[in-house]
């Protein structure tokens, strides 16, 4: 098939179809014909998260969800959209990089030891509704993961990975891809990309394959071609979403300006208000560390080594012959958003982070990163002006 | 070579510290294996005399007795651990910690002249050295078979400081505190218990008492805002732990500000 030019206005993608709502579950059949496992936004008590799908109608379908910093609330949608809220509680990481992994056992036997490694054939997975901003996030996990010294682990679980993106057509309260320029549209990286578009009982998706195995699932789907007004309505709705982004965030020179500000006051303001609880870590969708537990038996015959999620606000997770090295709660604050956003670039060559907002919406005392750095930025001009 | 003997004692306590270590079915064996339980009440009337050299301490000190007792218990060995949040915080009984023992004791007993009790409830390590505390009410089974496990290759016990939170992520639970507005107290609790009761929808009871870097008076500021009230704040922080630093000397806080 020739390149035709994208729906989106980009050069060298396939055109897009149409899929009716009533026509979606033909989509979960065929990634399960696929032998992939779907997994999806679900709604369990009341809150949406990703879960195992079998059908359309394990999807939230009507409710969106409210973020702002430290609050979270699902409501009603006026209509039945299948994706009509921004982002779940949890993340893919929980799927990719889940948070405990068993790495190998090894047992003594004559005064030495044998090592087994937990070799495990991950299921397939296909991740539906994930969005630009998680995208991003998967890319940047991929860096770090499959970089100079891949992961055996992560990658026995990403290389069987289906992914099944979802255009944002609308922004939460605490989301800034645009800042970040990972979103609202999904670029590459994804097997199948879905717009959904509501108008009145008129309920579609516009979708378009990104790779080979994309179109293999597209070719068994029963689609209608798109006409120009689904297309431009697709890009008016993505347009509004990023012209409604929750906060913002200047990126511009921000290594230099968090190298350059260590002793900031608002580094101790913060610091008073955060919790050390470590949520902003665990919920963001590229943060990685980790640690590992070695469980012997009672008569020290075999061991299990675990991989468990850690996280830099622990205070275990400094800990270098003697103590912490970073004891206060301003430090380690201060470590994890200058790794964020400064070191990072210099560490893998893009921000590690993609604006999902995350850690601001489940920060318990909403914590909100844009905000800091905004802090940081005005005080220091304002000293500068002194 | 001889297995170490283990002791387990008992002070102001209700036992379920204890009864971990015999809850622990699918281990028991391999723990009996390593270890000559040599004073365990709980388990066997049989006990072999000290010195130990593991002892696990359950309960605080409430009595003039119980403080002499602890004297010996800790001359009698080598390695004295606290269970629970009795012995590492005094329980829930040191809330008479905060009240007047003497009336209390004339309103419940009719010959309030037999009893001889001290005026305060207070953790093993108030008393005498403790080579490790391990918190929890009850405390948790599996870290108490780590504790031991790590007592018996000499290494250093893999029991985290950290909060609740991590394990309540870890497990997937969404967070009632943001998604509900629930009060709950796992940002200022140490781990261990597996972010229980986020998982069933209720707020963190701080059962494993304040974690590593506890930040009390954020915590309490967003309960406040939260519109909890100053006496159920009071009285979240002083129910398990509290008498633990953290807890104590937030909750006398805002007791003054009142
Ligand atoms: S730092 Fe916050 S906004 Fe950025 S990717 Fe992580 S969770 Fe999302
Ligand atoms: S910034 Fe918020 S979520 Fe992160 S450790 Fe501090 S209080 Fe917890
Ligand atoms: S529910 Fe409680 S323990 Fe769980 S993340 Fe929220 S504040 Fe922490």
């Amino acid at each position: 098939m020739t390149a035709t030019r994208s729906v989106y206005g980009r050069e060298g993608m396939t055109a897009a179809s149409v899929l009716d709502r009533h026509d979606f579950d033909h989509l979960i059949s065929a990634l399960t014909e696929e032998g992939y496992q779907p997994i999806g936004p679900i709604l369990e008590g009341g809150r949406i998260i990703y879960g195992p799908i079998g059908s359309s109608s394990d999807l939230p379908i009507g409710k969106t969800d409210l973020h702002d910093g430290g609050l979270y609330r699902v409501i009603d949608r006026q209509d039945y959209a299948l994706f009509g809220y921004n982002l779940p509680s949890d993340s893919w990481k929980q799927y990719l990089f889940p948070p405990r992994t068993l790495l190998w056992s090894a047992n003594r036997s004559n005064g030495s030891f044998t090592v087994q490694p937990a070799i495990e054939e991950p299921p397939r997975l296909a991740l539906i509704g994930v969005r630009a901003c998680e995208l991003a996030a998967i890319a940047i996990q991929d860096r770090v993961f499959t970089g100079t010294h891949p992961d055996p682990h992560y990658l026995s679980i990403r290389e069987r990975v289906f992914i099944v993106g979802v255009n944002c057509v609308q922004a939460g309260g605490t989301c800034f891809c645009v800042s970040m320029g990972t979103g609202p549209e999904l670029s590459d990286g994804y097997d199948l990309v879905l717009t959904e578009l509501i108008e009145g009982d008129d309920h579609r998706f516009l979708i378009r394959s990104g790779t080979a195995a994309g179109g293999e699932v597209l070719s068994r789907l029963p689609l209608v071609p798109a006409v120009p007004s689904d297309c431009s309505n697709a890009e008016g709705l993505i347009a509004t979403a990023a012209d409604h982004m929750g906060r913002s965030l200047d990126t511009d020179g921000i290594q230099q300006l968090l190298y350059e500000n260590p002793e900031h006051p608002r580094w101790d303001a913060v610091a008073s208000r955060c919790l050390q609880c470590a949520n902003c870590t665990m919920v963001c969708p590229t943060c990685f560390c980790s640690t590992t537990e070695d469980r012997p038996s009672l008569d020290g015959s075999s061991a299990d080594r675990w991989r468990t999620w850690d996280s830099c606000f622990s205070l275990d997770y400094s800990y270098i012959h003697g103590g912490a090295i970073r004891s206060s709660a301003k430090a380690r604050y201060r470590q994890w958003m200058t790794h964020k956003l400064a070191t990072w670039i210099d560490q893998f060559g893009t921000s590690g982070c993609v604006g999902c907002g995350r850690c601001i919406t489940w920060c318990p005392v909403g914590i909100d990163i844009t905000r800091e750095v905004q802090a940081i930025r005005t005080e220091e001009a304002s000293h500068a002006h002194r | 070579m001889t297995n170490p003997k283990l002791a387990v004692w008992k002070f102001a306590s209700c036992d379920g510290c204890q009864l971990s270590l015999l809850d622990a079915e699918d281990e028991l064996l391999a723990v009996a294996a390593a270890i000559e339980i040599a004073n365990f009440p709980e388990a066997s009337r049989e006990v072999l005399p000290g010195p130990y050299q593991l002892s696990l301490v359950e309960g605080s000190i409430t009595t003039p007795h119980d403080a002499e007792r602890i004297q010996q218990v800790r001359d009698e060995s080598e390695f004295l651990i606290t269970i629970g949040a009795c012995a590492t915080a005094g329980g829930i009984q040191a809330l008479r910690n905060w009240s007047d023992v003497a009336e209390f004791t004339r309103a419940v007993y009719a010959t309030p002249a037999f009893i001889d009790t001290l005026d305060t409830s207070t953790a093993i390590a108030d008393h005498v050295t403790v080579d490790f505390e391990l918190p929890g009410c009850p405390i948790s089974k599996q870290q108490l078979l780590e504790v031991i496990n790590a007592f018996l290759h000499g290494r250093r016990p893999d029991i985290p400081g950290y909060s609740v939170c991590l394990e309540c992520k870890r497990r997937g639970t969404t967070c009632v505190m943001v998604a509900a507005g629930t009060p709950c107290l796992g940002p200022v609790t140490q781990a261990g218990c597996g972010a229980l009761c986020p998982a069933y929808d209720r707020g963190c009871y701080g059962c494993f008492g304040p974690a590593e870097s506890a930040n009390l008076e954020s915590l309490v500021a967003e309960w406040s805002r939260l519109d909890v009230d100053k006496p159920t704040l009071i009285r979240a922080l002083r129910t398990y732990n509290g008498y633990a630093p953290a807890f104590r000397v937030a909750s006398e806080q805002l007791e003054d500000s009142r």
